[in-house]
């Protein structure tokens, strides 16, 4: 009868023994981070604190062994990725490679692909990017015109992908090209590879963002050469293999958690002198926060159950993402304080002036919230 | 789930799925009382989920509790079985024995108060608001005595009734208590204070909206499907598609809210879980309300329609047993005594622990 289902997870005493051990890690290597910072938590890219998270065990948490991984459960990943969060940890050298990359490796790579980037991966050493969208196609991803065609071991590679958030400071890149062009057939003829991003033949172009900061970038592509042993999965795959890939990353706690330093600097602001309204807006948002976190908890253990949740996985990231972007509204609604572009009057101007500007991307960034809800309709069985 | 779990979701749902019917609840909306609905209720164990085998329940947990209020929920079923459920508990943790047919509880909003008099042998005060205050077998009364909240049940005939109704048409009556005659009375089971009603109240409140939130999403999905116009299904247009997708969020929102709180109340003391339960599913139900209705178009704005059964009930629910404002108050209050330092890592112990 329902469309979806979110059973409560209860998280095991190993994760929670796990929990103490993040908290103290983190509380000493954070400890100089201011709180603007930390609100740009997966925005943060720190090579060197990755290849400390590395050295822990809590990247590839769940993957084999024998690529570095540590079997782990996901319910003890999703326990040191929301600790990550919650504290502003700077994860961005890692997380693309730790939530997307590798497990689409682990899915789809070739044996020797796996044994040449997996355990550099779990080690902290290895960043990587997504190249999917480009200038003509975004939500219409399949419209994709980048092609990568046949030439002497391997693929020549033609035409630019923007958003490319760390293209300028990752090692690789997991990109989506046109291998074939399949007339009226647009999500044929694709394909996934593996992209060193310091070939010849590849310019990387800062776009910077409206708050001024450089996360994404424009990748061209001019005759560059990926040889045949870097694509991933078969040639013509790829629309499959990628939408996999999508599902991966949409019910994890960076879907709820992007606006909790503002909720935090909210409290700490409010609970110096408390009003019934600011205690009223409070407990609303903390509810809102309370119930993203059961629902996020529920998609880790479905899928550590081995099961699909894709629906609810949607459902999660449309939820938290509006969430995340009422905060801000919040703090407006409540507070007589003015947004501030850096280092001003407090912690709390800082931090709203941050994630006013960051908000909009919250419902874009792998994919819109249309697209998203698209989605979910066909889950309710709607088209 | 639980095997009791189990087995009473699937007695509640076909045994629901016969009785409440369309008919029912317009006779139930012009004060007919359901007898053949509560008697299967009892029969099939369903109004004492709470209370051990040993005093005639069936001596499960609030998880398994909640499987028969979010059933009562979906069905909207026109009797006091969520009120039943909590007042047997009550009557069953002071050591009292449970009588049969409906209970319910008194008072149900935090501004009101009875006393015990004549040595606990007496009722006192009045209470506004009481669900099936007057067709109630008996009335589950949360008094205090001696410093301490005290459970005394009361024959709901000992009480001096005013009729009332909430938008549904459920009876909320008010019961003025002028030395009504205590059958029995113990102190509350230790760990509940005086404030305990609301918070049990407004525990099954979510579950039940929970319940007729999936009822609304359900209902709104098929229509979709049904309803052509410029020549198709209207939930093919992309409009109408993506108003149903933010419905399914919060009806999402809203069971794992409530839920969450079935599984803090067997645990610990479950006000933090309770008040964040009843400010989302209160705020999912106006949303879920507001687009089911649009989706309907006029059609589900007609008495001849069944939409309202379960929207006028989110309506009137999501005020009961305190609203989301008063909720969020409390939720608000905590977390600010407790600092913005304390905030993560009270939620981390409190959930999926």
């Amino acid at each position: 009868m329902h469309a979806f289902r979110f059973d409560l997870t209860d998280l095991p005493p190993a994760a929670e023994a796990l929990r103490a051990e993040v908290r103290d890690f983190l509380r000493a290597e954070l400890k100089d981070r201011r709180r603007a910072e930390r609100a740009d938590s997966w925005g943060g890219f720190d090579p060197a604190f990755s290849r400390k998270v590395g050295a822990r065990g809590w990247i590839g948490m769940t993957w084999p062994t024998r690529y570095g991984g540590h079997e782990r459960s996901f319910l003890e990943r999703y326990v040191v990725l929301e600790e990550m969060l919650a504290a502003g940890a700077p994860v961005g050298a890692h997380w693309v490679a730790d939530r997307q990359s590798g497990p689409l490796l682990l899915r789809y790579g070739t044996e020797a692909q796996r044994e040449r980037f997996l355990p550099a991966i779990t080690r902290g050493e290895l960043a990587f990017a997504i190249g999917m969208s480009e200038p003509d196609s975004g939500s219409d991803l399949a419209s994709i015109r980048t092609r990568a065609e046949r030439a002497d071991g391997g693929y020549r590679v033609n035409g630019t992908k923007v958003w490319t958030s760390n293209a300028h400071r990752a090692q690789y890149l997991i990109a989506l090209f046109r291998t074939q062009v399949v007339p009226d057939k647009k999500h044929e003829g694709l394909s996934q590879f593996l992209v060193d991003l310091a070939a010849p033949g590849i310019t990387i172009r800062p776009i910077i963002d409206l708050g001024g900061a450089h996360h994404f970038n424009e990748v061209v592509f001019e005759d560059a050469l990926i040889p045949e042993d870097l694509r991933v999965g078969g040639e013509g795959d790829g629309w499959k293999q990628v939408t996999t890939e999508l599902a991966f990353e949409r019910s994890g706690p960076e879907r709820y958690l992007s606006s909790f330093a503002l909720l935090l600097e909210l409290v700490r602001r409010e609970a110096e002198r408390p009003s019934e309204r600011g205690t009223v807006a409070v407990g609303r948002l903390v509810a809102h926060l309370a119930t993203l976190r059961q629902m996020s908890l529920s998609v880790a253990g479905m899928l550590e159950a081995g099961l699909n949740p894709n629906l609810e996985a949607a459902l999660v990231k449309d939820v938290g993402t509006a969430f995340e972007q009422e905060t801000p509204e919040g703090v407006h609604a409540l507070l007589d304080v003015e947004p501030e572009p850096g280092a001003g009057r407090g912690d709390l101007e800082e931090v709203l002036g941050y994630l006013v500007q960051r908000a909009p991307s919250f419902s874009l960034r792998g994919g819109t919230r249309e697209i998203l809800r698209g989605i979910i309709a066909r889950g309710l069985g709607l088209r | 789930m639980s095997e009791l779990g189990t087995l009473l979701a699937d007695t509640v749902t076909r045994l629901f799925g016969d009785l409440v019917t369309k008919e029912a609840l317009e006779a139930a909306e012009k004060g007919a009382w359901p007898e053949k609905l509560w008697r299967a209720l009892e029969e099939g164990g369903l109004t004492l989920p709470l209370v051990p085998e040993a005093q005639g329940g069936a001596g499960g947990c609030w998880e398994d509790a909640e499987v028969v209020v979010r059933a009562a929920g979906r069905h909207a079923a026109p009797v006091p079985l969520a009120e039943t459920i909590v007042a047997g508990w009550l009557l069953a943790g002071a050591g009292l024995e449970v009588p049969m047919g409906p209970l319910t509880l008194a008072p149900v909003r935090a501004d009101e108060s009875l006393r015990l008099a004549r040595k606990g042998a007496a009722l006192e005060g009045t209470a506004t608001r009481v669900p099936w205050g007057a067709r109630a077998g008996h009335v589950v009364a949360l008094a205090e005595a001696g410093g301490r909240p005290t459970v005394a049940l009361v024959a709901a005939g000992a009480a001096r009734v005013t009729p009332g109704r909430n938008l549904a048409l459920e009876p909320r009556d008010t019961l003025v208590f002028d030395g009504a005659p205590v059958l029995a009375s113990a102190p509350a089971a230790a760990g509940l204070g005086p404030d305990a009603l609301q918070v049990y109240g407004a525990l099954v409140r979510a579950a039940q909206m929970a319940g007729a939130l999936e009822s609304v999403l359900e209902q709104a999905v098929r229509y979709a499907g049904e309803r052509r116009q410029f020549g198709r299904a209207i939930g093919s247009f992309q409009a109408i598609q993506q108003q149903l997708a933010v419905l399914a969020g919060h009806v999402a929102a809203a069971g794992t809210a409530a839920a969450h709180a079935f599984r803090a109340a067997d645990r610990r003391d479950p006000a933090f879980e309770v008040a964040a339960a009843k400010v989302r599913t209160g705020e999912a139900a106006g949303v879920g309300a507001a687009i089911a209705h649009a989706v309907h178009g006029a059609l589900g704005f007609t008495y001849e329609h069944s939409l309202h059964f379960a929207t006028r009930r989110l309506w009137s629910w999501r005020a009961e047993f305190g609203s989301e404002s008063r909720w969020a108050v409390v939720l608000g209050r905590t977390v600010l005594t407790r600092g913005a330092d304390l905030l993560w890592p009270d939620l981390t112990a409190r959930g999926g622990a």
